[in-house]
Protein backbone atom coordinates (compact mmCIF):
# COMPACT_ATOMS: atom_id res chain seq x y z
CA UNK A 1 0.00 0.00 0.00
CA UNK A 2 1.86 3.45 -1.01
CA UNK A 3 0.27 6.47 0.42
CA UNK A 4 1.89 9.88 -0.14
CA UNK A 5 3.02 11.44 2.73
CA UNK A 6 1.74 13.60 4.76
CA UNK A 7 -1.46 13.14 5.04
CA UNK A 8 -4.35 16.24 5.08
CA UNK A 9 -7.02 15.48 7.65
CA UNK A 10 -7.84 18.47 9.41
CA UNK A 11 -10.79 19.51 6.79
CA UNK A 12 -12.28 21.78 9.44
CA UNK A 13 -9.65 24.10 9.38
CA UNK A 14 -9.32 24.12 5.76
CA UNK A 15 -9.84 22.36 2.65
CA UNK A 16 -7.13 22.75 -0.41
CA UNK A 17 -8.39 23.97 -3.67
CA UNK A 18 -10.38 21.77 -6.05
CA UNK A 19 -8.18 21.58 -9.33
CA UNK A 20 -11.76 22.29 -11.18
CA UNK A 21 -11.99 25.64 -8.85
CA UNK A 22 -8.29 26.84 -9.96
CA UNK A 23 -8.97 26.13 -13.65
CA UNK A 24 -12.25 28.46 -13.33
CA UNK A 25 -10.77 31.61 -11.54
CA UNK A 26 -7.26 31.37 -13.41
CA UNK A 27 -8.55 33.42 -16.58
CA UNK A 28 -9.74 36.19 -14.37
CA UNK A 29 -5.94 37.02 -13.25
CA UNK A 30 -4.92 37.28 -16.67
CA UNK A 31 -7.45 38.11 -19.39
CA UNK A 32 -10.68 39.34 -17.24
CA UNK A 33 -9.05 41.15 -15.40
CA UNK A 34 -11.60 44.01 -15.45
CA UNK A 35 -13.01 45.58 -12.68
CA UNK A 36 -17.10 44.36 -12.14
CA UNK A 37 -17.62 47.72 -11.20
CA UNK A 38 -16.15 48.84 -15.02
CA UNK A 39 -19.09 49.38 -16.88
CA UNK A 40 -18.62 51.18 -19.98
CA UNK A 41 -15.98 48.59 -21.51
CA UNK A 42 -16.03 44.71 -22.36
CA UNK A 43 -13.08 44.49 -19.63
CA UNK A 44 -15.63 45.57 -17.11
CA UNK A 45 -18.64 43.67 -18.65
CA UNK A 46 -16.48 40.36 -18.24
CA UNK A 47 -15.56 41.04 -14.76
CA UNK A 48 -19.26 41.63 -13.94
CA UNK A 49 -20.23 38.64 -15.58
CA UNK A 50 -18.33 36.24 -14.23
CA UNK A 51 -19.37 37.53 -10.81
CA UNK A 52 -22.93 37.08 -11.75
CA UNK A 53 -22.67 33.47 -12.36
CA UNK A 54 -20.88 32.66 -9.21
CA UNK A 55 -23.87 34.61 -7.34
CA UNK A 56 -26.17 32.61 -8.96
CA UNK A 57 -23.99 29.20 -8.09
CA UNK A 58 -23.92 30.50 -4.67
CA UNK A 59 -27.49 31.42 -4.49
CA UNK A 60 -28.60 28.12 -6.14
CA UNK A 61 -26.75 25.70 -3.14
CA UNK A 62 -28.40 27.34 -0.48
CA UNK A 63 -31.61 27.69 -2.43
CA UNK A 64 -31.55 31.33 -2.41
CA UNK A 65 -32.07 34.60 -5.18
CA UNK A 66 -28.39 35.72 -6.69
CA UNK A 67 -29.42 38.96 -5.55
CA UNK A 68 -29.31 37.69 -1.71
CA UNK A 69 -25.98 36.92 -2.01
CA UNK A 70 -23.15 39.92 -0.77
CA UNK A 71 -19.66 39.26 -1.17
CA UNK A 72 -17.07 39.46 1.83
CA UNK A 73 -13.45 38.37 2.73
CA UNK A 74 -14.78 35.81 4.44
CA UNK A 75 -16.54 34.33 6.57
CA UNK A 76 -15.07 35.85 10.00
CA UNK A 77 -16.03 39.20 7.89
CA UNK A 78 -19.49 37.70 6.84
CA UNK A 79 -20.38 36.70 10.91
CA UNK A 80 -19.07 40.31 11.88
CA UNK A 81 -21.68 42.28 9.00
CA UNK A 82 -24.38 39.77 10.20
CA UNK A 83 -24.38 40.16 13.67
CA UNK A 84 -22.76 43.72 14.21
CA UNK A 85 -24.54 45.09 11.20
CA UNK A 86 -28.25 43.77 11.62
CA UNK A 87 -27.41 44.83 15.79
CA UNK A 88 -27.02 48.57 14.41
CA UNK A 89 -29.31 49.09 12.29
CA UNK A 90 -32.37 47.77 14.15
CA UNK A 91 -30.95 48.81 17.80
CA UNK A 92 -34.50 50.67 18.16
CA UNK A 93 -36.23 47.51 18.33
CA UNK A 94 -34.01 46.79 21.25
CA UNK A 95 -30.85 45.52 22.54
CA UNK A 96 -30.54 41.95 23.06
CA UNK A 97 -29.05 39.14 21.38
CA UNK A 98 -29.72 35.06 21.82
CA UNK A 99 -26.65 32.58 20.58
CA UNK A 100 -24.89 29.86 21.87
CA UNK A 101 -21.87 29.18 23.67
CA UNK A 102 -19.97 26.89 21.37
CA UNK A 103 -19.85 29.20 18.55
CA UNK A 104 -17.17 30.43 16.62
CA UNK A 105 -15.44 32.94 17.99
CA UNK A 106 -16.32 35.36 15.08
CA UNK A 107 -19.98 35.51 16.32
CA UNK A 108 -19.00 35.10 20.01
CA UNK A 109 -16.04 38.05 19.65
CA UNK A 110 -18.74 40.05 17.81
CA UNK A 111 -21.42 39.44 20.21
CA UNK A 112 -19.06 40.08 23.20
CA UNK A 113 -17.93 43.77 21.09
CA UNK A 114 -21.85 44.65 21.27
CA UNK A 115 -21.80 43.86 24.93
CA UNK A 116 -19.26 46.74 25.54
CA UNK A 117 -21.54 49.17 23.34
CA UNK A 118 -24.34 48.15 25.84
CA UNK A 119 -25.98 45.25 24.10
CA UNK A 120 -27.05 42.35 26.55
CA UNK A 121 -26.28 38.78 25.16
CA UNK A 122 -28.01 35.25 26.37
CA UNK A 123 -25.48 32.14 25.54
CA UNK A 124 -27.48 29.40 25.66
CA UNK A 125 -25.82 26.27 27.05
CA UNK A 126 -25.63 22.53 25.15
CA UNK A 127 -26.25 18.96 26.06
CA UNK A 128 -23.08 16.88 26.91
CA UNK A 129 -23.79 16.16 23.34
CA UNK A 130 -23.13 19.36 22.07
CA UNK A 131 -26.56 19.95 20.84
CA UNK A 132 -28.34 23.45 21.45
CA UNK A 133 -32.28 22.59 21.94
CA UNK A 134 -34.74 24.79 20.40
CA UNK A 135 -36.54 24.97 23.74
CA UNK A 136 -33.79 26.46 25.25
CA UNK A 137 -33.63 29.38 22.25
CA UNK A 138 -37.32 30.24 22.45
CA UNK A 139 -36.87 30.50 26.26
CA UNK A 140 -33.83 33.33 25.73
CA UNK A 141 -35.90 35.85 23.55
CA UNK A 142 -37.43 38.29 25.45
CA UNK A 143 -39.48 41.48 23.59
CA UNK A 144 -36.45 43.16 23.06
CA UNK A 145 -34.40 40.46 21.47
CA UNK A 146 -33.33 41.68 17.85
CA UNK A 147 -31.05 38.59 16.57
CA UNK A 148 -30.22 35.16 17.17
CA UNK A 149 -27.42 33.72 15.74
CA UNK A 150 -26.98 29.79 15.91
CA UNK A 151 -24.34 27.69 14.00
CA UNK A 152 -25.17 24.79 11.55
CA UNK A 153 -22.42 22.47 12.84
CA UNK A 154 -19.61 23.24 14.74
CA UNK A 155 -16.17 23.43 13.72
CA UNK A 156 -14.58 21.00 16.64
CA UNK A 157 -16.72 18.38 17.20
CA UNK A 158 -18.97 18.74 13.70
CA UNK A 159 -22.63 18.81 15.86
CA UNK A 160 -25.38 19.57 13.98
CA UNK A 161 -28.39 22.04 15.29
CA UNK A 162 -31.76 21.67 14.42
CA UNK A 163 -31.43 25.37 12.54
CA UNK A 164 -35.06 24.70 10.64
CA UNK A 165 -36.67 24.17 14.46
CA UNK A 166 -34.66 27.31 15.65
CA UNK A 167 -35.49 29.50 13.01
CA UNK A 168 -39.15 28.33 12.85
CA UNK A 169 -38.98 30.02 16.45
CA UNK A 170 -37.44 33.05 15.92
CA UNK A 171 -39.62 33.42 12.52
CA UNK A 172 -42.32 33.69 15.53
CA UNK A 173 -40.99 36.11 17.78
CA UNK A 174 -39.96 38.25 14.69
CA UNK A 175 -36.54 37.70 15.80
CA UNK A 176 -33.57 37.75 12.58
CA UNK A 177 -32.15 34.57 12.58
CA UNK A 178 -28.44 34.46 11.27
CA UNK A 179 -26.56 31.04 10.73
CA UNK A 180 -23.14 30.65 10.77
CA UNK A 181 -23.06 27.63 8.15
CA UNK A 182 -19.31 27.54 7.11
CA UNK A 183 -18.64 23.66 8.20
CA UNK A 184 -22.04 22.98 6.90
CA UNK A 185 -22.62 24.07 3.56
CA UNK A 186 -21.51 21.52 1.13
CA UNK A 187 -21.24 18.41 3.76
CA UNK A 188 -24.85 19.21 4.38
CA UNK A 189 -28.18 19.51 1.96
CA UNK A 190 -29.03 23.19 3.18
CA UNK A 191 -31.92 25.14 1.89
CA UNK A 192 -32.66 28.87 3.20
CA UNK A 193 -36.43 28.78 3.55
CA UNK A 194 -36.34 24.97 4.74
CA UNK A 195 -34.22 26.24 7.17
CA UNK A 196 -36.28 29.71 8.05
CA UNK A 197 -32.99 31.52 8.18
CA UNK A 198 -32.78 35.21 7.26
CA UNK A 199 -28.56 35.26 7.31
CA UNK A 200 -26.33 32.91 6.66
CA UNK A 201 -22.47 32.79 6.63
CA UNK A 202 -20.54 30.90 3.87
CA UNK A 203 -16.86 30.38 3.40
CA UNK A 204 -14.58 29.45 0.00
CA UNK A 205 -12.01 27.57 2.17
CA UNK A 206 -13.78 25.15 3.92
CA UNK A 207 -15.83 24.02 0.79
CA UNK A 208 -12.59 23.49 -1.96
CA UNK A 209 -12.58 26.98 -2.52
CA UNK A 210 -9.27 29.42 -2.16
CA UNK A 211 -9.23 31.50 1.25
CA UNK A 212 -9.99 35.38 1.27
CA UNK A 213 -13.00 34.83 0.31
CA UNK A 214 -16.54 34.27 1.35
CA UNK A 215 -20.39 35.48 1.62
CA UNK A 216 -23.49 36.62 3.37
CA UNK A 217 -26.54 35.52 2.49
CA UNK A 218 -28.96 38.38 2.88
CA UNK A 219 -32.85 37.47 2.88
CA UNK A 220 -35.16 40.26 0.75
CA UNK A 221 -38.69 40.28 1.03
CA UNK A 222 -40.17 38.89 3.89
CA UNK A 223 -39.63 39.43 6.77
CA UNK A 224 -37.96 42.39 6.05
CA UNK A 225 -35.45 43.62 7.42
CA UNK A 226 -32.21 45.60 6.82
CA UNK A 227 -28.30 45.60 7.93
CA UNK A 228 -25.60 48.66 8.48
CA UNK A 229 -22.34 47.69 6.36
CA UNK A 230 -18.97 48.00 8.35
CA UNK A 231 -17.13 48.77 5.40
CA UNK A 232 -17.95 51.99 3.96
CA UNK A 233 -16.87 53.46 0.19
CA UNK A 234 -18.23 52.86 -3.11
CA UNK A 235 -21.68 51.54 -2.24
CA UNK A 236 -20.82 47.62 -3.73
CA UNK A 237 -23.27 45.16 -2.79
CA UNK A 238 -26.05 47.20 -2.32
CA UNK A 239 -24.02 49.36 0.13
CA UNK A 240 -23.64 46.26 2.39
CA UNK A 241 -19.93 45.93 1.54
CA UNK A 242 -18.05 48.25 -0.01
CA UNK A 243 -14.60 47.82 -2.11
CA UNK A 244 -13.97 46.61 -5.30
CA UNK A 245 -14.51 43.02 -6.04
CA UNK A 246 -12.14 40.29 -6.13
CA UNK A 247 -13.26 39.15 -9.42
CA UNK A 248 -11.17 35.93 -8.92
CA UNK A 249 -12.10 34.58 -6.20
CA UNK A 250 -15.50 34.57 -6.16
CA UNK A 251 -15.40 32.68 -9.69
CA UNK A 252 -13.75 30.12 -7.58
CA UNK A 253 -16.33 30.58 -4.82
CA UNK A 254 -18.82 29.95 -7.29
CA UNK A 255 -16.97 27.13 -8.89
CA UNK A 256 -16.70 25.90 -5.41
CA UNK A 257 -20.25 26.05 -4.91
CA UNK A 258 -21.34 24.24 -7.73
CA UNK A 259 -19.42 21.94 -7.61
CA UNK A 260 -20.63 20.86 -3.68
CA UNK A 261 -23.72 20.76 -5.37
CA UNK A 262 -22.66 18.59 -7.51
CA UNK A 263 -21.31 16.48 -4.80
CA UNK A 264 -24.17 16.59 -2.90
CA UNK A 265 -26.40 15.04 -5.29
CA UNK A 266 -23.88 12.14 -6.14
CA UNK A 267 -23.32 10.30 -2.68
CA UNK A 268 -19.58 12.23 -2.54
CA UNK A 269 -20.79 13.33 0.88
CA UNK A 270 -21.28 9.96 1.37
CA UNK A 271 -18.19 8.39 0.79
CA UNK A 272 -16.77 10.98 2.76
CA UNK A 273 -18.94 8.98 5.97
CA UNK A 274 -18.33 5.62 4.76
CA UNK A 275 -14.24 6.65 5.27
CA UNK A 276 -14.82 8.51 8.62
CA UNK A 277 -16.69 5.87 9.32
CA UNK A 278 -14.19 2.93 8.77
CA UNK A 279 -11.93 5.38 10.40
CA UNK A 280 -14.19 5.16 13.69
CA UNK A 281 -13.98 1.63 13.40
CA UNK A 282 -10.52 0.86 12.57
CA UNK A 283 -9.35 2.81 15.61
CA UNK A 284 -11.74 0.95 17.93
CA UNK A 285 -10.97 -2.14 16.46
CA UNK A 286 -7.15 -1.43 17.63
CA UNK A 287 -7.64 0.62 21.10
CA UNK A 288 -9.84 0.61 24.62
CA UNK A 289 -11.04 3.97 26.06
CA UNK A 290 -11.62 5.77 23.20
CA UNK A 291 -14.36 8.39 23.72
CA UNK A 292 -16.29 10.32 21.13
CA UNK A 293 -16.98 14.02 22.01
CA UNK A 294 -20.82 15.33 20.69
CA UNK A 295 -23.55 13.38 19.00
CA UNK A 296 -22.29 10.62 16.90
CA UNK A 297 -26.21 10.98 15.35
CA UNK A 298 -26.80 15.04 14.33
CA UNK A 299 -22.95 14.77 13.20
CA UNK A 300 -21.38 16.21 9.88
CA UNK A 301 -20.07 12.66 8.08
CA UNK A 302 -16.59 13.63 7.45
CA UNK A 303 -16.15 14.72 10.74
CA UNK A 304 -14.82 12.38 14.27
CA UNK A 305 -13.39 14.34 17.31
CA UNK A 306 -12.44 11.54 19.93
CA UNK A 307 -10.10 11.71 23.19
CA UNK A 308 -7.68 8.88 23.40
CA UNK A 309 -7.70 8.68 27.42
CA UNK A 310 -4.32 8.62 28.95
CA UNK A 311 -2.30 10.42 26.13
CA UNK A 312 -2.26 13.98 25.73
CA UNK A 313 -3.51 15.39 22.60
CA UNK A 314 -0.22 17.29 21.65
CA UNK A 315 2.00 14.48 22.13
CA UNK A 316 -0.05 12.28 19.81
CA UNK A 317 0.17 15.06 17.45
CA UNK A 318 3.72 15.09 17.84
CA UNK A 319 4.02 11.05 17.27
CA UNK A 320 1.79 11.35 14.23
CA UNK A 321 3.58 14.30 12.51
CA UNK A 322 3.26 12.77 8.94
CA UNK A 323 -0.66 13.26 9.28
CA UNK A 324 -2.06 16.73 10.14
CA UNK A 325 -4.86 16.48 12.25
CA UNK A 326 -5.99 18.77 15.49
CA UNK A 327 -6.33 18.69 18.76
CA UNK A 328 -8.69 20.33 21.91
CA UNK A 329 -5.50 20.10 23.84
CA UNK A 330 -4.67 23.51 25.93
CA UNK A 331 -1.01 22.50 25.00
CA UNK A 332 -1.62 23.30 21.25
CA UNK A 333 -3.22 26.59 22.19
CA UNK A 334 -1.72 30.03 23.13
CA UNK A 335 -4.01 30.18 26.30
CA UNK A 336 -3.16 27.03 27.86
CA UNK A 337 -6.86 26.09 28.15
CA UNK A 338 -8.27 23.32 27.01
CA UNK A 339 -11.07 23.91 24.22
CA UNK A 340 -14.52 25.55 25.32
CA UNK A 341 -16.39 23.84 23.43
CA UNK A 342 -15.11 20.57 25.16
CA UNK A 343 -15.83 22.13 28.42
CA UNK A 344 -19.43 23.46 27.28
CA UNK A 345 -19.78 19.66 26.97
CA UNK A 346 -19.08 19.16 30.01
CA UNK A 347 -16.30 16.93 28.92
CA UNK A 348 -13.84 16.05 31.55
CA UNK A 349 -10.56 18.44 31.54
CA UNK A 350 -8.78 15.14 31.62
CA UNK A 351 -10.37 14.08 28.43
CA UNK A 352 -10.26 17.24 26.85
CA UNK A 353 -6.58 17.43 26.66
CA UNK A 354 -7.04 13.66 24.99
CA UNK A 355 -8.81 14.52 22.21
CA UNK A 356 -7.78 14.70 18.22
CA UNK A 357 -10.01 16.11 15.44
CA UNK A 358 -10.45 14.38 12.22
CA UNK A 359 -11.67 15.75 9.07
CA UNK A 360 -11.81 13.89 6.50
CA UNK A 361 -12.48 15.51 2.97
CA UNK A 362 -13.23 15.23 -0.66
CA UNK A 363 -9.41 13.67 -1.94
CA UNK A 364 -9.37 11.09 1.27
CA UNK A 365 -8.95 7.39 0.10
CA UNK A 366 -9.40 4.21 1.68
CA UNK A 367 -5.69 3.93 1.86
CA UNK A 368 -5.22 7.16 3.67
CA UNK A 369 -7.46 6.44 6.40
CA UNK A 370 -6.52 2.43 6.58
CA UNK A 371 -2.50 4.05 7.11
CA UNK A 372 -3.81 6.59 9.25
CA UNK A 373 -5.96 3.93 12.17
CA UNK A 374 -2.51 2.13 11.97
CA UNK A 375 -0.05 4.61 12.88
CA UNK A 376 -2.45 6.29 15.54
CA UNK A 377 -3.25 3.09 17.30
CA UNK A 378 0.23 2.07 17.51
CA UNK A 379 1.85 5.70 18.86
CA UNK A 380 -1.44 5.74 21.20
CA UNK A 381 -0.50 2.53 22.38
CA UNK A 382 3.53 3.54 23.16
CA UNK A 383 2.19 6.92 24.83
CA UNK A 384 0.13 4.96 26.83
CA UNK A 385 2.78 2.41 27.85
CA UNK A 386 4.89 5.43 28.84
CA UNK A 387 1.82 7.32 30.40
CA UNK A 388 2.10 6.62 34.36
CA UNK A 389 -1.73 7.08 34.18
CA UNK A 390 -2.04 4.20 31.64
CA UNK A 391 -0.26 2.30 34.37
CA UNK A 392 -1.92 3.19 37.18
CA UNK A 393 -5.59 2.35 35.85
CA UNK A 394 -3.54 -1.12 34.28
CA UNK A 395 -2.86 -1.82 38.71
CA UNK A 396 -6.60 -1.18 39.13
CA UNK A 397 -6.41 2.57 40.75
CA UNK A 398 -8.95 5.30 40.35
CA UNK A 399 -7.51 7.89 38.94
CA UNK A 400 -10.52 10.28 41.05
CA UNK A 401 -9.39 8.79 44.03
CA UNK A 402 -6.09 10.43 43.98
CA UNK A 403 -5.81 13.88 45.77
CA UNK A 404 -3.96 15.66 42.40
CA UNK A 405 -1.79 18.76 43.36
CA UNK A 406 -2.95 21.29 40.49
CA UNK A 407 -0.34 23.54 39.04
CA UNK B 1 5.67 24.89 17.60
CA UNK B 2 8.98 24.57 16.35
CA UNK B 3 11.05 22.83 19.03
CA UNK B 4 14.74 22.51 19.21
CA UNK B 5 16.61 18.60 17.76
CA UNK B 6 17.81 17.94 21.15
CA UNK B 7 14.10 18.20 22.75
CA UNK B 8 12.67 16.30 19.69
CA UNK B 9 15.91 13.69 19.97
CA UNK B 10 14.54 12.82 23.81
CA UNK B 11 10.51 12.68 22.64
CA UNK B 12 11.12 10.27 19.58
CA UNK B 13 13.83 8.44 21.74
CA UNK B 14 13.33 9.17 25.61
CA UNK B 15 15.85 7.42 27.79
CA UNK B 16 14.70 5.34 30.38
CA UNK B 17 11.06 4.98 29.99
CA UNK B 18 10.10 2.48 32.45
CA UNK B 19 9.55 1.46 36.24
CA UNK B 20 11.18 0.70 39.37
CA UNK B 21 9.85 -1.73 42.29
CA UNK B 22 8.04 1.35 44.26
CA UNK B 23 7.57 -0.77 47.14
CA UNK B 24 11.53 -1.33 47.66
CA UNK B 25 12.88 0.86 50.06
CA UNK B 26 15.96 1.86 48.05
CA UNK B 27 13.84 3.38 45.27
CA UNK B 28 12.10 7.10 45.60
CA UNK B 29 9.01 7.93 43.60
CA UNK B 30 8.06 11.15 42.55
CA UNK B 31 4.04 11.28 40.97
CA UNK B 32 3.45 15.25 40.18
CA UNK B 33 0.93 17.28 38.12
CA UNK B 34 -2.66 16.84 37.75
CA UNK B 35 -4.53 15.04 34.81
CA UNK B 36 -6.83 17.80 34.46
CA UNK B 37 -3.80 20.37 33.74
CA UNK B 38 -2.86 17.79 31.32
CA UNK B 39 0.93 16.66 32.24
CA UNK B 40 1.39 13.77 34.81
CA UNK B 41 4.78 12.92 35.68
CA UNK B 42 6.45 9.71 37.51
CA UNK B 43 10.47 9.78 38.26
CA UNK B 44 11.84 6.93 40.10
CA UNK B 45 15.50 7.03 41.07
CA UNK B 46 17.16 4.09 42.70
CA UNK B 47 19.84 5.10 45.07
CA UNK B 48 22.36 3.36 47.21
CA UNK B 49 23.71 3.43 50.49
CA UNK B 50 26.23 6.20 49.89
CA UNK B 51 23.40 8.29 48.26
CA UNK B 52 24.68 7.85 44.53
CA UNK B 53 21.09 7.42 41.85
CA UNK B 54 22.27 3.88 40.45
CA UNK B 55 19.29 4.25 38.34
CA UNK B 56 16.47 6.67 37.16
CA UNK B 57 13.33 5.53 35.81
CA UNK B 58 10.43 7.77 34.23
CA UNK B 59 6.74 7.53 33.04
CA UNK B 60 4.98 10.96 31.42
CA UNK B 61 1.34 11.95 30.46
CA UNK B 62 2.06 15.03 29.11
CA UNK B 63 2.84 16.92 25.87
CA UNK B 64 5.92 16.48 23.94
CA UNK B 65 8.08 19.07 26.07
CA UNK B 66 6.96 17.23 29.59
CA UNK B 67 8.31 14.01 27.94
CA UNK B 68 11.65 15.19 26.51
CA UNK B 69 11.76 16.99 30.33
CA UNK B 70 11.68 13.91 32.00
CA UNK B 71 13.75 11.82 29.65
CA UNK B 72 16.28 14.57 29.97
CA UNK B 73 16.35 15.18 33.83
CA UNK B 74 16.46 11.02 33.94
CA UNK B 75 19.95 11.58 32.11
CA UNK B 76 20.49 14.08 33.75
CA UNK B 77 20.95 12.49 37.21
CA UNK B 78 21.68 8.84 36.84
CA UNK B 79 25.34 7.99 38.80
CA UNK B 80 25.14 11.40 40.03
CA UNK B 81 24.41 12.02 44.16
CA UNK B 82 21.22 12.88 45.45
CA UNK B 83 22.43 16.14 46.44
CA UNK B 84 23.50 16.95 42.79
CA UNK B 85 20.18 16.06 41.63
CA UNK B 86 18.19 18.19 44.33
CA UNK B 87 20.39 21.09 42.68
CA UNK B 88 18.76 20.93 39.37
CA UNK B 89 17.15 23.88 38.49
CA UNK B 90 14.16 24.31 35.72
CA UNK B 91 15.97 26.63 34.13
CA UNK B 92 18.85 23.85 33.43
CA UNK B 93 15.90 21.63 32.19
CA UNK B 94 14.60 24.60 29.92
CA UNK B 95 17.92 25.73 29.09
CA UNK B 96 18.73 22.85 27.99
CA UNK B 97 16.17 21.44 25.99
CA UNK B 98 15.52 25.54 24.71
CA UNK B 99 12.03 25.43 25.92
CA UNK B 100 9.56 28.03 24.10
CA UNK B 101 8.04 30.04 27.01
CA UNK B 102 4.60 28.56 27.02
CA UNK B 103 6.24 24.90 27.68
CA UNK B 104 8.38 26.71 30.67
CA UNK B 105 5.95 25.23 32.98
CA UNK B 106 7.08 21.40 31.62
CA UNK B 107 10.53 22.02 33.39
CA UNK B 108 9.02 23.28 36.83
CA UNK B 109 7.32 19.88 36.71
CA UNK B 110 10.64 17.74 36.03
CA UNK B 111 12.08 19.71 38.19
CA UNK B 112 9.34 19.08 41.08
CA UNK B 113 9.69 15.25 40.21
CA UNK B 114 12.97 15.13 40.92
CA UNK B 115 12.34 16.54 44.74
CA UNK B 116 9.18 14.06 45.33
CA UNK B 117 11.14 11.52 44.47
CA UNK B 118 14.23 12.59 46.53
CA UNK B 119 11.69 13.11 49.63
CA UNK B 120 10.11 9.68 49.18
CA UNK B 121 13.54 7.73 49.21
CA UNK B 122 14.52 9.81 52.50
CA UNK B 123 11.00 8.93 54.21
CA UNK B 124 11.45 5.34 53.39
CA UNK B 125 15.07 6.01 55.11
CA UNK B 126 13.80 7.27 58.35
CA UNK B 127 11.17 4.61 58.80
Amino acid sequence: MAVKLPIYMDNHATTPVDPRVVEAMLPYLTDNFGNAASRNHVFGWTAEAGVEQAREQVASLIGAKAKEIVWTSGATESDNLAIIGAARFNEKKGKHIVTSVIEHKAVLDSCHYLEKEGWEVTYVQVGDDGLVKPEDVEAALRPDTVLCSIMLANNEIGTVQPIAAIGAICRANKVIFHCDAVQGIGRLPFDVNEMNVDMVSISAHKMYGPKGIGALYVRRGRPRFRIDPLIHGGGHERGMRSGTLAVHQIVALGKAAELAEHELASGGVEKQRALRDRLWAGLQGRLSHLYTNGSMDARLPNNLNVSFAFVEGEALMMAIKDVAVSSGSACTSASLEPSYVLRALGVDEELAHTSIRFGVGRFTTEDEVDYVVNLVSDKVTWLREMSPLWEMVQEGIDLKSIQWAAH
Amino acid sequence: MAYSDKLLDHYNNPRNMGALDKASDDVGTGLVGAPACGDVMKLQLKIDDKGIIEDAKFKTFGCGSAIASSSLVTEMVKGKTVEFASGISNADIAEELNLPPVKIHCSVLAEDAIKAAIADYERKQKQ
